[in-house]
């Protein structure tokens, strides 16, 4: 087996809403797309950093004593990092008892992944679940992401791959070959509006779909839908139109914008760049939805 | 109903019934002194002049005969333990109340039991001088060793029947049919037989025999006294529908308990006044329970649909009934400190529902959906039903029970049949008696209606380790409680540890058990129950009490508490003292014997850095399973007095509270006095890896070993929204199960909870919530979110 140093986030087990029945979820670290409403904003950069919570600190003085950089500093309300000075070598991590210092990432290999992702079979086997490979981006790590697929295949694994679609068409293809099941996202049909709202246009990500699609892969199309953004009907007019042509669409799951990531970018020391928006109103989201069904037979709102 | 009244009350069958539930619910316990005065009055001038077996039988019967009776309006079935429902009596012969005792439990501040001044001064006068140096209690206790006062008073342990009988007894299908006519002509049969010439206990036998007839007949009294009561009732009653529910009321006190019951409603009423016989007989632990009630029902209510007398809505308001009845029986106070101390005490009346038949069929029928419907509509506090999950259970069932659950009632719990019945094999019961045997209590596994399966105490194994540390010194008080084992600093390795506390856990078990055998003797000699004799199989074919060896199986069990407080500290003293040396022993013990005083450093280190159990982490898993097995081995097998032996089983109920009172600081960081990890559940927070891993590691746990493990979960209401949500649940189950739990229940959190742990999310690590489309840790998220999502549930428990 091919075993890949691979950058993750977090791993969840238990997830119940990342595909079907009872999941572990696996998160690659490194996006090349940063929406506005990232849910998961410390999976977007592919280098990880140290970061703090300072109200956790007890102020022992542990992480100072084994900081080579001394890029920390102990003030009264907690410590302090200079992010500047600061190499990102993990010790502070590993030695703090209050657990103060976090990684946005860490590096580990296929094979411990795949050790985790198996603790949960007896649920996968019991209820229909499996794997789901979310981010990030799990395609920008395609190696990784290869090497991992076919492991769980090896283990007889359901996988399901969530990405944005913006990757190289042939690794996708690559990938739909060890994939049971794609959760995709759309988030918007004009190329400009996609570009403002997630930094890189949309061609590439419906060349992929539309050729996912037509390579007979299982599909379901996840919508992020915002107030102002795209739930206007246009974009809803042109969502219609570009699935109803896609066959393998096995349903559309609407997802509601919601606030909850606004404490994740606070803890990064980060600006929420859409902190100011919301999801649209309920009669919209029926609305849409009620254009969307002729084209899709099973839509859910709030996945 | 006007607007004022709950809603909840309004989705009841019909009015009747909500009626009844109301006023159960509403209804103040209080504290009635009859049973005292009747008792004292009948011991004064009877006592000495039988046999003890007889004695008893005779009291019963002149209780049955002069006790106050009681119809209430609407009801359909009838019978109360005191004169009203709600009226609680007290049991003299086994514990008895002071003066002082019955002012406390009428002015303390939790729920309290009404006493009337003049009532606790006629006990006073009366009840108080006789049965002082007479009752149970008092004379246990004044038998017992000082190294067993020393352990007790430490918290290592509790005594069952220091205030109450054993009990814990849940009934088969024999009342159903089997009359007490039909009881008395098996005794009498059976007197016929006895052997005076080859049985040394033959005349021991024959008065348990006739005890056992004479306490058939009292129940036939007391059924014929309401059918007298409510025939006269009828004459005065105007309303034509009640006149004649009275007047079948009558009927169905003529037919039942003497003869088998015909129909549902008389199966009802049959159950109930032998439930009432035995709590009224004594103050057994856990009252009674009615076993596979829908299994027992199931015939009745077919014959009475096809026989036309009986519809679905009909049944599902006499099932109320019986639900109600249960309700109404608030369990009797305690004495001491304890009646200040602690609340209403409520008897644990399990119903078990679906499951297997006799024949190992799937038992899941109609009226396990009518049982699970009723307990929907009235969610009281008793009786709790539990379903019983095999793999030949539909879905539809675990489906229906996964509705209730999400309500956040805390019940149905959800019980293995599979392990069940394998843990009655283990132990050598027929596959057709383990098959008709299932839980009561909280999650004891029992032989229905062919065991006396005993509850002997719980045993705090954290504080066990605590003396292992402390070299049999009791870190709170400073006071030699145990045995030396010696001083944890000369331990070199973690191995030594191990065996310190596997040698005080053997020696305060068998210390335990030496005064329980004593106890036993006592109940067996002293107490015996005629009664509850009469309805479990096989006392009256071996004339033997309840108490004495008289059931087809015998079973002590001791329960452990603090698995996951014990094997957390146990891994974090390998972890950190032994496998890193980072933090010597000595720098361990003062922490701890500070209460972690100026270390909080360490303190967090134990508590984040350590394996802890329920994260399906081998490191400290295997840990687990071994104290688990050193707990076998301590336990299981050793001799009780009637002949078989003592078992396991893994549970708390609440006392982790009060035992993580009576324990000092743990290593696993966790402060002095605070509770320890409740059944065998991840000590609070431990568990980080959400309900998979928590039941991976439960399933390490060789749980057939045991008679019973608990495992409590919780979940937001919004976790288990939708139907596809109940499937995820139903999957977790089924996991848990195939890998051979015996028990899980899903406490689905109030807003209470959520508020506590924001103040604790130390201790709340674990708690789910979904978060719009995803779900998350309640403790991550921020507080402005927290808030949303307490409102949200708000609104959603409403």
């Amino acid at each position: 087996m091919n075993n890949v140093p691979t950058t993750i986030f977090a791993v969840k087990r238990y997830a119940l809403h990342d595909g079907p029945n009872i999941r572990t979820t696996v998160f690659f670290k490194g996006c090349p797309l940063a929406c506005a409403w990232c849910h998961n904003p410390e999976g977007i950069a592919f280098a990880s950093r140290i970061i703090t919570i300072p109200s956790k600190c007890i102020g022992c003085g542990e992480c100072l004593a084994v900081c080579p950089a001394a890029a920390l500093e102990l003030h009264p309300e907690g410590i302090r990092r200079n992010d500047e000075a600061c190499i990102a070598c993990g010790r502070c991590v590993e030695v703090c008892p209050a657990l103060a210092h976090e990684s946005t990432g860490r590096v580990v290999d296929t094979a411990q992944l795949l050790t985790e992702i198996n603790k949960d079979r007896p649920f996968f086997d019991q209820s229909g679940g499996g794997v789901t490979i979310s981010g990030g981006e799990p395609l920008a790590q395609p190696e990784a992401l290869l090497a991992l697929l076919h492991g769980c295949a090896g283990l007889g694994i359901h996988r399901v791959v969530d990405t944005s679609g913006f990757a190289a068409t042939e690794t996708l293809l690559e990938v739909a070959a060890l994939t049971d099941l794609f959760l995709f996202d759309l988030k918007h049909m004009d190329n400009s509006e996609h570009q403002r709202y997630t930094g890189v246009g949309n061609e590439l990500i419906l060349h992929n779909l539309a050729v996912l699609a037509s390579s007979g892969a299982a599909i379901r199309i996840r919508i992020p839908l915002l107030a102002g953004v795209n739930d206007g009907p246009d974009n809803i007019a042109a969502t219609a139109e570009f699935l109803a042509d896609c066959r393998g669409v096995q349903g559309v799951d609407l997802l509601p914008f919601h606030s909850s990531a606004k404490a994740k970018y606070r803890k990064l020391n980060q600006n929420f760049p859409a902190g100011e928006m919301s999801a649209p109103p309920r009669e919209r989201l029926d609305a849409i939805a009620a254009s969307l069904r002729p084209v899709v037979s099973d839509l859910t709102i709030g996945g | 109903m006007n607007s004022s009244t709950p809603n909840r009350t309004e989705r009841c069958v019909n009015e009747r019934i909500s009626q009844l539930r109301e006023e159960s619910f509403t209804g103040k316990p209080s504290i009635s002194i009859e049973r005292a005065l009747l008792e004292t009055e009948f011991y004064r001038e009877n006592a000495g002049k039988h046999s003890l077996p007889v004695l008893r039988a005779l009291w019963f019967k002149y209780l049955c005969q002069h006790k106050s009776l009681y119809i209430g309006k609407g009801e359909l079935l009838v019978g109360e333990r005191g004169p009203a429902p709600k009226a609680v009596p007290t049991f003299p012969e086994l514990t008895c109340h002071s003066g002082e005792d019955l002012r406390i439990l009428n002015d303390r501040t939790m729920t309290s039991y009404q006493v009337a001044e003049e009532d606790i001064e006629r006990y006073e006068a009366e009840v108080i001088p006789y049965w002082q140096g007479r009752s149970m209690r008092e004379r246990i206790f004044s038998e017992l060793p000082e190294e067993w006062r020393l352990a007790y008073e430490a918290g290592l342990f509790t005594e069952f029947m220091e205030q109450r009988a054993p009990g814990h007894t849940a009934l088969d299908g024999t009342i159903y049919h089997t009359g007490m006519v039909d009881f008395q002509a098996k005794i009498a049969e059976r007197i016929a037989r006895l052997d005076y010439a080859a049985d040394p206990r033959a005349a021991d036998r024959a008065e348990q025999l006739r005890a056992m007839a004479i306490a058939c007949q009292a129940a036939i009294i007391f059924a014929e006294r309401h059918a007298a009561l409510a025939e006269e009732m009828a004459k005065s009653e105007t309303d034509e529908q009640r006149h004649r529910e009275l007047l079948t009321i009558a009927e169905v006190c003529r037919q039942v308990p003497a003869r088998a019951p015909r129909t549902f409603h008389e199966a009802l009423q049959m159950y109930w006044f032998v439930h009432l016989g035995t709590i009224s007989e004594l103050n057994g632990w856990d009252a009674m329970s009615p076993g596979h009630l829908d299994q027992h029902l199931h015939p009745f209510y077919q014959r009475d649909l096809a026989a036309g007398i009986l519809d679905r809505e009909k049944a599902k308001e006499l099932l109320s009934c019986l639900w109600i009845k249960v309700n109404n029986h608030t369990a009797p106070p305690k004495v001491g400190v304890t009646a200040k101390e602690s609340g209403t005490y409520n008897d644990f009346t399990q119903i078990n529902l679906g499951g297997v038949d006799r024949n190992g069929a799937d038992a899941c029928n109609d009226v396990s959906y009518l049982c699970l419907e009723v307990a929907d509509e009235l969610h009281l506090l008793q009786p709790q039903p539990s379903v019983h999950i095999s793999n030949k259970t539909p879905e539809r069932f675990l489906k229906a029970a996964s509705r209730v659950i999400r309500k956040g009632y805390g019940y149905p719990s959800v019980f293995n049949s599979e392990a069940v019945v394998m843990e009655q094999l283990r132990v050598g019961k027929t596959v057709e008696d383990a098959r008709e045997g299932g839980t009561s209590g909280c999650i004891e596994t029992g032989a229905f209606g062919k065991e006396a399966y005993i509850l002997t105490g719980y045993l705090n194994v954290p504080k066990i380790l605590e003396l292992a540390l402390n070299n049999g010194v009791d870190q709170l008080t400073g006071r030699q409680v145990s045995i030396a084992t010696g001083e944890a600093t000369d331990f070199t390795s973690f191995d030594q540890l191990y065996a310190a506390f596997a040698r005080q856990l053997d020696y305060i078990v068998n210390l335990k058990i030496r005064v329980n055998n004593y106890i036993e003797r006592m109940y067996a000699k002293y107490s015996p129950a005629p009664f509850l004799s009469v309805v479990i199989h096989d006392c009256i074919e071996k004339g033997q009490d309840y108490y004495d060896g008289g059931p087809r199986y015998n079973t002590n069990y001791i329960q452990c508490t603090g698995i996951g407080t014990v094997t957390d500290s146990l891994s974090a003293i390998k972890t950190h003292v032994f496998d890193e040396g980072a933090v010597t022993m000595a720098e361990l013990l003062a922490a701890l014997r500070s209460n972690f005083a100026e270390a909080e450093a360490l303190r967090l280190r134990l508590w984040n850095r350590t394996p802890f159990f329920g994260n399906d982490d081998d490191r400290a898993d295997t840990i687990m399973q071994r104290v688990y097995e050193s707990l076998f081995v301590s336990i299981d097998g050793k001799a009780n007095t009637k002949g078989s032996v003592y078992h396991l089983n893994m549970l708390s109920t609440t006392c982790h509270v009060y035992f993580g009172k009576m324990l000092g600081a743990s290593a696993n960081g966790r402060f002095a006095c605070l509770p320890s990890s409740d059944g065998t559940s991840p000590s609070h927070g431990a568990d980080r890896n959400g309900p998979t891993a928590v039941i991976k590691s439960l399933a390490k746990m060789d749980q057939l070993k045991s008679g019973g493990t608990l495992l409590n979960q919780r979940f937001l209401p919004s976790v288990l929204a939708s139907e596809q949500d109940l499937d995820k649940l139903g999957g977790l189950i089924r996991t848990y199960f195939t890998l051979g739990g015996h028990h899980i229940q899903f406490n689905v959190v109030d807003t209470r909870t959520l508020r506590t742990a924001q103040e604790h999310p130390d201790q709340y690590r674990n708690l789910l919530v979904r978060v719009a489309g995803y779900s998350d840790y309640f403790v991550d998220l921020d507080r402005e979110h927290q808030e949303e999502i307490i409102s949200r549930t708000e609104q959603e428990s409403v």
